[in-house]
């Protein structure tokens, strides 16, 4: 609760309990993520970290406790809370039905960015030649790039992601790390999960929340 | 903020207020439920219409009645559930609804069983039964739906939110079951004339209405409280509370 | 850094109204199966009651709204599954786009995709059951009014179950009493214009029932999608 207020605290939880099927996944979990933070939540499979993710984004709702968006509740500024999250889950969000660019298009209008240059953001991850291809003949690290080149255009500055580096080669991640980098210093932060070390961001840069599931 | 400030908010204090609440609600309705089934049964005066097959409504109407305040009621606390995010408030709603669910059953085999001597059969398609008879089918779908869910944190609040549909939709479906009712029934008997009602009949009525309320009340916070429990077995105060429980 | 950054609810509705319409093109099965349904649903009745012109005529308004409402339920269980399993639903949750006008707009995609062929068929198939002529119009009028509030009220149910793996019966469960009152309305109204009587006031009673599902149930689908994905 006695977090120090600062002007740059971006995402704070206050409290959260997380009771899956019975079990106390955390418990009273407390932390605060200011501008320029990047945050790697670590734990075994199962200790709870997607779930920790979607109660930071709001999707799930935690069994106690509340999560702030500058020091107010994320559900009584969800608009202003929504305009500054990017969230890439488990699930990429991919249509497979629809081609990588509408795809990305579709996203970035619902997220209130007109008039991108769709081309330009699809060869930053990578898919130049495939801007047409039906998402569903993409390769898994060609559809995880689909999902993951809507950080190439957006105002959000908390960024939640969960395991962007599945599927995506050396190279990818190293240009992704460097992505992040980049963000974090221009005022935003990132919120990650991954099960590999990371490579480009030194170790001084990167705060962890480590998770261990109760077992009693 | 609501939330933070309301005491009872808190599982650990609404199931003490449940436990201080239940007998009250019990030795009340058990005591007014007997009285006034046995005054209804035994004691009131026969009618000169119907002989003595009317007295089935001293369990049919208290039955019925409790059927939709039920309804209503656990629509109001899913309401009050989804807005001030209280889990409490959902929970007791899904400790509602079973019990609700046997309350149209009974209704609905009381009627049958009134119908059979009034009508000459066991089910017509009377407007009042066929509401009781939607109203069971509203109330196994918030069951059903609670029951499908693993998580029953999150049952609780889809069963509540198909609480709030179903009760904004009891008012239409009662009145268009009412006009088909009417534009298809040739002649029906009507049985509740309410003003050709004795006193003799009306009081062990109201007394087993009140006295059903109150049983259900008994019931239901003895559900809520098995409801926190099982929610939060793995919390502290479970734990002491057990454990105090075993010292004594 | 800074992107143009203008939120249109206008064009949030018509991207995703335009995006599930393209989805469905792709799988044109999903459109046609439910009509499939729905004309053998009413060709079963004649084969289990007999070919009686008057037994058909008379019963034929129940038997199309039934087949109906079946159809319509059987086509509105895949309504958000897609988006829910591929995670673009999570994404339309937490787009700044509010949540009643996503859901509103994908129901009238669905609606247009799969209830308007409904009505479009329906003469046919009231030819095929003898109904009066003078109730053809009844018949597609109720259905137009009819239809779209099946997807709404349907909706919620859809959106209520959309995490589960048990699917058809369930649905059926929490939504068919929901539909009860526009059977009744409907039926009624294609009955009294079989007998030449005035049926405005069932209609109006059906576009009442349209107004209020067009303005509640969206906020419903919403609270359930947003349970669902918990």
């Amino acid at each position: 609760m006695s977090q120090p207020v600062s002007t740059n605290v971006l995402l704070t939880a206050d409290n959260l309990t997380c009771i899956r099927e019975e079990r106390v996944l955390f418990d009273e979990l407390s932390f605060s993520v200011n501008a320029g933070d990047i945050i790697q939540i670590e734990g075994p499979n199962g200790a709870g970290k997607t779930s920790l993710l979607r109660i930071l984004t709001g999707l799930s709702r935690p069994y106690d406790g509340r999560v702030c968006f500058q020091n107010q509740p994320i559900d009584q500024v969800s608009d202003e809370f929504r305009q500054a999250l990017l969230y890439l889950g488990h699930k990429a969000g991919v249509k497979p039905e629809l081609t990588a660019k509408k795809n990305l298009e579709v996203h970035l209008t619902l997220n209130g960015y007109e008039n991108a240059d769709l081309l330009a953001i699809l060869s930053e991850v990578n898919l130049s030649g495939f801007e047409d291809s039906l998402a569903g003949h993409l390769s898994a690290g060609q559809h995880r790039r689909t999902s993951l080149a809507r950080l190439w255009h957006t105002n959000a500055k908390i960024w939640i992601l969960d395991e962007p580096f599945t599927a995506i080669d050396k190279r990818g991640v190293e240009h992704l790390e460097n992505k992040f980098l980049k963000h974090a210093d221009q005022g935003g932060c990132v919120i990650l999960t991954s099960h590999q070390d990371l490579s480009v961001i030194p170790a001084e840069r990167l705060k962890t929340i480590r998770l261990d599931a109760q077992e009693d | 903020m609501w939330k933070w400030l309301h005491p009872y908010a808190s599982p650990e204090k609404a199931y003490q207020l449940s436990t201080t609440l239940f007998p009250w609600f019990a030795v009340l309705g058990f005591s007014l439920t007997l009285i006034g089934t046995i005054w209804g049964l035994m004691f009131a005066p026969t009618d000169y219409q119907q002989g003595d097959s009317y007295r089935i409504i001293f369990i049919h109407v208290p039955a019925a009645s409790m059927s939709m305040s039920v309804y209503v009621g656990m629509a109001i606390a899913s309401f009050i559930g989804m807005v001030w995010q209280l889990k409490l408030a959902d929970w007791s709603a899904a400790a509602m609804a079973p019990v609700g669910a046997v309350m149209t059953f009974i209704a609905l085999i009381t009627g049958s069983f009134w119908g059979k001597p009034m009508w000459g059969a066991w089910w017509v398609w009377d407007a009042r039964l066929t509401s009781e008879l939607i109203l069971l089918f509203l109330y196994l779908g918030v069951i059903a739906l609670y029951a499908s869910f693993e998580d029953k944190v999150v049952a609780a609040r889809a069963a509540g939110i198909l609480a709030i549909v179903g009760v904004i939709n009891i008012p239409i479906i009662k009145y268009s079951v009412d006009w088909w009712n009417s534009l298809h029934q040739g002649s029906t008997i009507k049985i509740t004339e309410k003003s050709a009602i004795t006193n003799d009949m009306l009081y062990p009525l109201l007394m087993n209405i009140f006295g059903f309320g109150l049983l259900i009340g008994a019931i239901v916070i003895m559900r809520f409280k098995a409801e926190i429990i099982a929610r939060s077995g793995m919390r502290p105060w479970v734990k002491t509370m057990a454990l105090e429980g075993e010292n004594k | 850094m800074d992107k143009s950054n203008q939120l249109s609810y206008c064009r949030g509705f018509f991207t995703v109204l335009k995006r599930d319409v393209a989805i469905a093109l792709r799988q044109r099965g999903d459109i046609f199966n439910p009509l499939l349904f729905f004309i053998m649903v009413i060709t079963l009745f004649p084969l289990g009651i007999g070919p009686e012109p008057n037994t058909l005529a008379r019963i034929a308004p129940g038997i199309i709204w039934v087949a109906a409402l079946l159809s319509a339920m059987l086509s509105l269980e895949r309504l958000f599954k897609a988006d829910f399993n591929d995670g673009t639903l999570e994404q339309m949750l937490l787009s700044p786009q509010p949540l009643t006008i996503l859901v509103l707009a994908k129901v009238l995609a669905h609606w247009i995709l799969t209830g308007l062929p409904l009505v479009l068929i329906s003469p046919l198939l009231a030819l095929l059951l003898n109904l009066d002529h003078q109730a053809y119009l009844a018949l597609v009028l109720t259905l137009l009014l009819g239809t779209p509030v099946l997807s709404l009220l349907g909706a919620i149910g859809v959106a209520l179950t959309v995490g589960l793996n048990k699917g058809g019966v369930l649905l059926s469960l929490l939504i068919l009493p929901l539909y009860i009152p526009i059977l009744i309305f409907a039926t009624s109204a294609i009955d009294a214009a079989g007998m030449s009587l005035p049926y405005d006031g069932q209609l109006a009673i059906i576009a009442a029932m349209l107004a209020g599902s067009l303005t509640m149930a969206p906020f419903a689908i919403g609270a359930a999608l947003k349970v669902s994905t918990n």
